[in-house]
């Protein structure tokens, strides 16, 4: 009964979103009020109706009903409850139903904290959002309806995937989802100014948290991934340019690009066309990389069992909405306007310079991922594109934006003089140079890339404790929180700079055969391998190793790497094993049985690796703390009386 | 500086970041190509001397032996037409099984052996739905038969 409870709440939804994505739009071009007021009660009407669907399903898992097929496939009665209610979105289907509670639930959020916005402009982006979650509704019901019976139902469920039997999965895909569908706001925001003409500073202001709070959640949404894929896959590596790792990173890197430009149009009323093409860009790439995702068409570590009929669905959505938005970006555009002129050498021309790497640097891994589906669907061949690719061209386009991270917020805006900002910044450069000699030759052995590595972590690191020196010296006080979170997020940057760099300048790894009493030593630490003893978890019987782990002869402590096997499923999981610290993790797991005493096992040395995502936190504290900042909160009259001084100045 | 000439400066700092990457994409791409070749292809010589290939098929049941040195695993591709030994060093996926799907990334020796240094793992190989599973199985037949 509660299944149908939920798909019939779908349905519902389903008509309110076609309301809610015509009605309001039709309203703010006829300047029909009326219709204009049905825009906030259809979204939250619509959030209340996803919302019930999502509990209807998470019921179902919690009640263990093995007649919805969703939940056969992907629970069990003995799956320890919260991983029966992370399990709803363990699968196609329901993270789907994720993906469509996040968009309501942006789309909540909008219809919230808009008080301080014009009725009609709410009324077109939330319009614009009622159109992209029919899109969705209707994918769902469709061709991915989680509600979907299975008769007679199972005795018992299939189990979730082992490998989402962790934490990293409670909060992983809905950290990304977040992000992904966040955009959408962005998005809607830039369609809605299109269609009303209305693309001035105060627009900039209004998406500009949004935009802001989507980075925030996809840059944490990718740390996480990063991070479980670490420690829960057992290969210790952070990032392996896998095709579904680049379909996040993709709109990470262009939503990065339009953040700044937000800036730009927001401070100077600059870059606005370019800010609503990023806007669109970002929410399409963020479709296109949930239909790699979702589609199969990539062999990933992703590859989750897949269904090509739903490939082709967001395939045709994505063409509408590309197709769609940039057919009214042509129309509409050429009325925006340009913006205001700058100098060669200013704060725009640098963000101008930062905007085209990281665009650039987007394509090139845009190429690098679907190239192999191009070859592919021309029946050349099948081919993949390693990492060196991604890093042979990421590196190099990184590189000048990281050196000029550091001048960038010194410089003035409209027209900057370098020589004073490049003088004030002569102690970092100081300090880096020092750093870069210094530090590797700390890890004895020195090479170009570390040193340069180092060389710009120091420089932007330098930099942003520069700029806050400078102002609390100059009797600056009350700093605006955004000008601090953007501080914060570039020091961020330069934490990630150092992890990245040591880590893979001197990581060590062996592989090796352990018999009780052998010892292995990497990066100075030594385990001695003790044993291996059985253990039973509530779903799996655990292989468990102990492992003694010192340094220059003294014992630190003892490691328990696991190889599981589920008892529903014939697949083990390798857990791994890894002593935490500030400048090193070490981190051990178990191969297999190579004979009756003794494992072959595998052990690592991580000098820095947390500092990667240590970096992610911080960069995502400085976008949370920016969006923090009160003028995003200035009532309407205020708004415009400070845009008309704006546009004035 | 004229605006003209600023315009310029700017349009041509931004062509040459274009061309740079562009240089950068293609001069990496080309060494970065990874090609995948069936048992088949290889067995009939398809497949480069030296250079890095993706090779996949299925694992020969009982054909998975340990090397003495205990870390090296030696076992053969099959994709039912033809087979194809290959050797990896080092700990083995968790989903790799005999009988099952394998892809290994690595180059082919004069002695006719693949050295793998990479085996690529698959998450949820035992999640596919049987009827899903027939499909692929299908799918695979079909794409054969039309290379073939």
């Amino acid at each position: 009964m509660i299944p149908e409870l939920g798909h019939f709440a779908l349905i519902l939804a389903l008509l309110v979103s076609l309301v809610q994505g015509t009605l309001p739009l039709a309203g703010a071009a006829r300047h029909s009020l009326s219709w204009i007021a049905l825009a906030r009660p259809a979204a939250r009407a619509q959030f209340l109706l996803v919302a019930f669907a999502f509990g209807c399903l998470t019921w179902a898992f919690v009640a263990n009903d093995f007649s919805v097929l969703y939940v056969a496939q992907h629970s069990n009665s003995r799956l320890p409850l919260e991983y029966r209610i992370s399990g709803v979105w363990g699968g196609h289907e329901g993270s789907l139903l994720l993906w469509m509670l996040m968009l309501s639930g942006w789309t909540l959020a909008v219809s919230v904290f808009s008080r301080h916005l014009p009725d009609a402009m709410v009324a077109r982006v939330i319009g614009v959002l009622g159109l992209v979650t029919v899109g969705f509704l209707a994918f769902i019901l469709l061709t991915s309806n989680p509600f979907e019976r299975l008769l007679p139902a199972a005795a018992d469920g299939r189990d979730l995937n082992p490998l989402l039997q962790d934490p990293g999965l409670i909060f992983h895909p809905p950290m990304l989802y977040m992000g992904y569908v966040g955009f959408s706001i962005a998005f809607a925001f830039a369609i809605a100014a299109l269609l009303s003409g209305q693309l001035d500073a105060a627009w900039a202001r209004w998406s500009r948290p949004w935009t802001t709070a989507a980075w925030v959640f996809l840059t944490l949404g990718i740390a996480l991934g990063s991070w479980w894929a670490y420690y829960e896959l057992g290969w210790g590596g952070w990032w392996f340019w896998d095709p579904v790792e680049n379909a996040s990173f993709i709109p990470w890197l262009v939503g990065t690009a339009l953040v700044h430009s937000l800036a730009v149009t927001e401070k100077r009323g600059g870059f606005k066309n370019w800010t609503v093409l990023l806007a669109i860009a970002a929410f399409s790439l963020s479709l296109l990389g949930t239909f790699l995702v979702r589609s199969g068409v990539l062999t990933s570590v992703h590859a989750f069992a897949t269904d090509p009929r739903r490939g082709i669905f967001i395939l045709i959505l994505l063409a509408i909405v590309v197709g769609v938005s940039l057919f009214l970006f042509a129309w509409r555009a050429p009325k925006v306007g340009l913006g205001g002129s700058f100098g060669l050498v200013s704060r725009e021309s640098l963000l101008l310079v930062n905007n085209v790497l990281l665009v650039v640097a987007a394509g090139s891994v845009l190429l690098g991922t679907l190239y192999p589906l191009f070859i592919d669907a021309l029946g050349l061949g099948k081919l993949s594109v390693g990492p060196p690719y991604f890093n042979a061209v990421f590196v190099p386009l990184m590189v000048p934006l990281l050196v000029l991270m550091a001048p960038g917020p010194l410089a003035r805006w409209k027209h900057a003089e370098m020589a004073p900002v490049l003088k004030k910044l002569l102690p970092a450069l100081a300090v880096a140079v020092a750093l870069a000699v210094a530090v590797p030759l700390a890890y004895g052995q020195w090479t170009p890339l570390t040193a340069l590595g180092i060389l710009l972590a120091a420089w932007i690191a330098g930099a942003s404790v520069i700029a806050v020196i400078d102002r609390l010296r100059a009797g600056v006080t009350g700093q605006p929180l955004h000008w601090w979170g953007m501080h914060l997020a570039h020091a961020g940057v330069a934490v990630f700079v150092v992890g990245v760099t040591l880590v893979s300048a001197y990581q060590q790894e062996k592989d090796v055969r352990m018999a009780p009493d052998d010892t292995v030593t990497v990066g100075g630490y030594s385990f001695r391998f003790v044993g291996v003893r059985e253990a039973m978890g509530p779903n799996y019987r655990a292989m468990v190793g102990e492992l003694e782990l010192s340094k220059d002869g003294k014992v630190l402590r003892s490691m328990h790497p696991e190889k599981r096997a589920y008892l529903t499923s014939t697949m083990p999981m390798t857990e791994a094993a890894i002593d935490v610290g500030l400048t090193r993790d070490v981190y051990v797991s178990l191969g297999e049985p190579i004979d009756e005493r003794a494992w072959s096992v595998r052990v690592y040395y991580k000098p820095f690796v947390d500092w990667i995502w240590g970096g992610c936190l911080l960069m995502a504290l400085g976008g949370f703390v920016a969006i923090g900042d009160r003028r995003y909160r200035m009532k309407k009259a205020a708004a415009a009386k400070q845009a008309a001084q704006g546009a004035a100045a | 500086m004229k605006p003209r000439h600023k315009r310029f400066a700017l349009i041509g700092g931004g062509v040459a970041v274009l061309g740079i990457a562009a240089a950068l994409v293609l001069n990496a791409f080309q060494s970065n190509l990874v090609f995948f070749f069936t048992p088949t292809q290889v067995a009939a010589g398809e497949a480069p001397k030296g250079k890095t290939f993706r090779i996949g098929g299925m694992v020969k049941e009982g054909s998975l032996k340990r090397q003495p040195d205990g870390l090296t695993m030696q076992f053969i591709v099959t994709d039912t037409a033809k087979e194809f030994p290959v050797a990896y060093t080092g700990i083995l996926p968790d989903l790799f099984r005999e009988g099952k799907g394998v892809v290994a990334q690595g180059k082919l020796g004069e002695n006719g052996l693949f050295t793998a240094s990479e085996v690529l793992a698959k998450h949820d190989e035992n999640y596919m739905p049987p009827e899903a599973q027939h499909a692929v199985d299908q799918a695979h037949k079909a794409a054969k038969t039309v290379k073939q």
